[in-house]
């Protein structure tokens, strides 16, 4: 377990290095260094000026060399200002990655409590009527693009029967309850987008553990239906379900980059997105590390998970080249 | 040839069309896929038909609600909505099904390679496509839509065309979405490497190019076929989002994602102009992700119920 782990963890670190450095070839590739919008800016600046600056900066430096400063500076704690806020990056992001748990936990959590229970039941009832329907919701919830179904959540519910506010983020001075109201549409919204997926797996392995021999077993038994669900085929099916929730990470983060910028909520998502737009270079560089990190921790986790809930699963990479 | 060991090659089920017919869905998002194909090729024609066009603005007539001139009404800035979504259909149908013959085309070259050669180039190339796949994907795409092409050393000509975003934006969705056919390749290679045909053709003397082409390409075309068309399903969702978010197909060309750019504005005076757009992508996706379904339980013996 411990070797895996070390393996995993240093197989992640490699990928986030080499993500790292192409991220920070790619930031260089965008429209306009610092300096350039500084001239743009500026008109009494003139070439020479321009020149002086990029050398006080670094910035006619190669791509290598500068990369390592930046890294050297990052490794301290380090990473530069924030050219839109105006603030150290760090003091930028901490807020707005807690502003994305906040959206997202109770996405996650809500969307278990609604699969779970759905998809055992459309397994259970295979091929009938309320398997149809809940294939069908599922399959609807893959299509939709997210932004649009954003956009109808706020023709219905802010726009046409005024029920709710139509920005996650309340004025400043408003309390709890405020905040927690704002919050409905973003989190329905993600929610309804999100769990299809979660029924989807919840569904296909529930099929799977319903055709073991044990749960014949049990059936023959004579084990009431409630019975055979929960503690039978619940525990084995939830297996796939930790892996998908685990490996969703990565795919909330960009739902929620999505649902952050539609409903005005200032997350991770949304300030990667603004910082991009805005040649914040810093701060865009940082969001979108941040993002990979937490979706390379997301797949480690899926993976433990995997070995700490079925014992029989060792956890060695299976050599399948040779 | 001395030993001729069977290549069971394409699946030729002659059941295939009965099976496939039997997923009524499937058959349901067939004829919808070539009614939209349909209507967005004969978009011009359809437009000297009513006598509009399709990109005239008409300031004095904006957010109109439909009417016989006008089907679908007018958007923001006076042009015919009805028109401008089969214009919008030309070019997200373009883009979902060049780029995911793109990823489908890499996405089988890596797993063929992955899965006959084994060894580090596996390793390698396996380790790759898992770091693909472990990349928050919409962020990755903005950073990768952002880039400027005259850094990277484009003519203007190029980088200044009006085509321009079309190509990039297909570039890109092609450069993320081949880790799914890669890994299905991968997988069904490295099993068929090892059967008899391919053993007998390797030791009549037959290259490994040959080996692939002939033996093994034909014996995954199904799961290729099936994992593309749920490509092109997913890259007009991320064509659509891209372009939403201003960093996909640039205006004054129409797509059903850039439609959407500023609706936002318009929800209170004219909520239906956020509408159509979106239905457009929902029903085009659902219909790729239901024949995707279909073709499966069509060309897959396994996966039928």
């Amino acid at each position: 377990m411990a070797a895996f782990l070390a393996r995993r963890l240093a197989q992640s670190g490699l990928i986030l290095f080499i993500v790292i450095f192409l991220t920070y070839w790619l930031m260089g590739l965008m429209p306009g260094d610092p300096i350039d919008l500084m001239v743009q800016s500026n008109p009494d600046l003139t070439p020479a000026d321009a020149a002086r600056l990029k050398a006080l900066y670094g910035l006619d430096q190669p791509i290598i060399t500068r990369f390592w400063n930046w890294l050297t500076q990052a490794l301290q704690g380090d990473f530069g200002y924030s050219r839109l806020f105006g603030q150290p990056v760090w003091e930028v992001l901490w807020p707005r990655l807690v502003n994305t748990l906040i959206l997202m936990l109770p996405v996650v959590l809500l969307s278990i409590v609604i699969a779970v229970p759905l998809g055992l039941l459309a397994a259970r009832k295979a091929y009938g009527w309320f398997d149809y329907t809940v294939n069908l919701a599922s399959f609807a919830g893959i299509s939709v693009p997210p932004f649009w179904f954003a956009i109808l959540m706020i023709i219905g519910f802010a726009v046409t029967l005024n029920w709710l506010p139509a920005s996650a983020a309340p004025p400043g001075d408003a309390g709890l309850m405020d905040h927690l109201r704002h919050l409905i549409l973003p989190v329905a919204t993600l929610t309804i987008l999100n769990v299809g997926t979660y029924l989807r797996f919840m569904r296909a392995a529930s099929l799977q553990t319903l055709r073991q021999d044990y749960v014949r077993t049990a059936l023959a038994k004579g084990v009431s239906e409630t019975r055979l669900l929960t503690h039978h085929v619940l525990r084995n099916a939830l297996l796939p379900l930790v892996t998908i929730i685990a490996l969703s990470f990565g795919s909330l983060f960009s739902g929620t980059l999505i649902i952050e910028t539609i409903f005005a909520w200032p997350g991770m998502g949304k300030t990667i997105y603004d910082s991009v737009l805005g040649n914040d270079y810093n701060l865009a560089m940082v969001g979108f590390l941040l993002a990979t990190a937490t979706t390379l921790l997301g797949n480690i986790l899926a993976d433990l998970c995997y070995g700490l809930l079925d014992p029989r699963i060792e956890l060695e990479e299976v050599k399948l080249g040779g | 040839m001395a030993v001729e060991y069977s290549n069971p090659g394409l699946p030729t089920h002659d059941g295939f069309w009965r099976q496939f017919a039997r997923h009524r869905l499937a058959l349901l998002a067939l004829a919808l896929v070539v009614l939209l194909a349909l209507l967005a090729l004969f978009a011009p024609a359809l437009e000297m038909l009513l006598g509009l066009d399709a990109g005239a603005a008409d300031l004095f007539n904006r957010l109109a609600p439909p009417s016989a001139d006008h089907w679908l009404g007018t958007d923001e800035a006076g042009r015919d909505v009805f028109l401008r979504l089969l214009y919008g259909g030309r070019v997200s149908l373009m883009v979902g099904i060049i780029a995911a013959l793109l990823a489908a085309l890499l996405g089988t070259m890596i797993g063929l390679i992955a899965g006959y050669f084994g060894g580090w180039p596996d390793g390698f190339l396996m380790r790759a496509t898992d770091a693909v796949i472990a990349l928050p994907l919409l962020p990755l795409l903005i950073v990768l839509a952002a880039v400027d092409p005259q850094k990277l050393g484009l003519p203007d000509s190029i980088a200044q065309s009006e085509l321009f975003s079309l190509y990039r934006i297909i570039l890109i969705i092609s450069l993320v979405g081949w880790t799914t056919v890669a890994r299905l390749v991968r997988a069904e290679t490295l099993s068929l490497r090892r059967r008899e045909f391919v053993i007998a053709a390797r030791a009549q003397g037959l290259g490994s190019p040959a080996i692939l082409c002939r033996h093994i390409l034909p014996n995954v075309a199904s799961p290729i076929v099936v994992a593309t068309t749920l490509t092109i399903g997913n890259v007009i969702l991320l064509e659509s989002v891209l372009s939403f978010l201003a960093l996909g197909i640039q205006p004054p060309t129409a797509s059903w994602g850039n439609m959407l750019n500023n609706v936002q504005d318009y929800l209170w005076d004219a909520p239906m102009l956020a509408v159509w757009p979106g239905l457009m992508i929902f029903v085009t996706v659902i219909a790729f992700n239901f024949l995707g379904d279909g073709l499966q339980d069509a060309l897959d013996p396994r996966a039928r119920r």
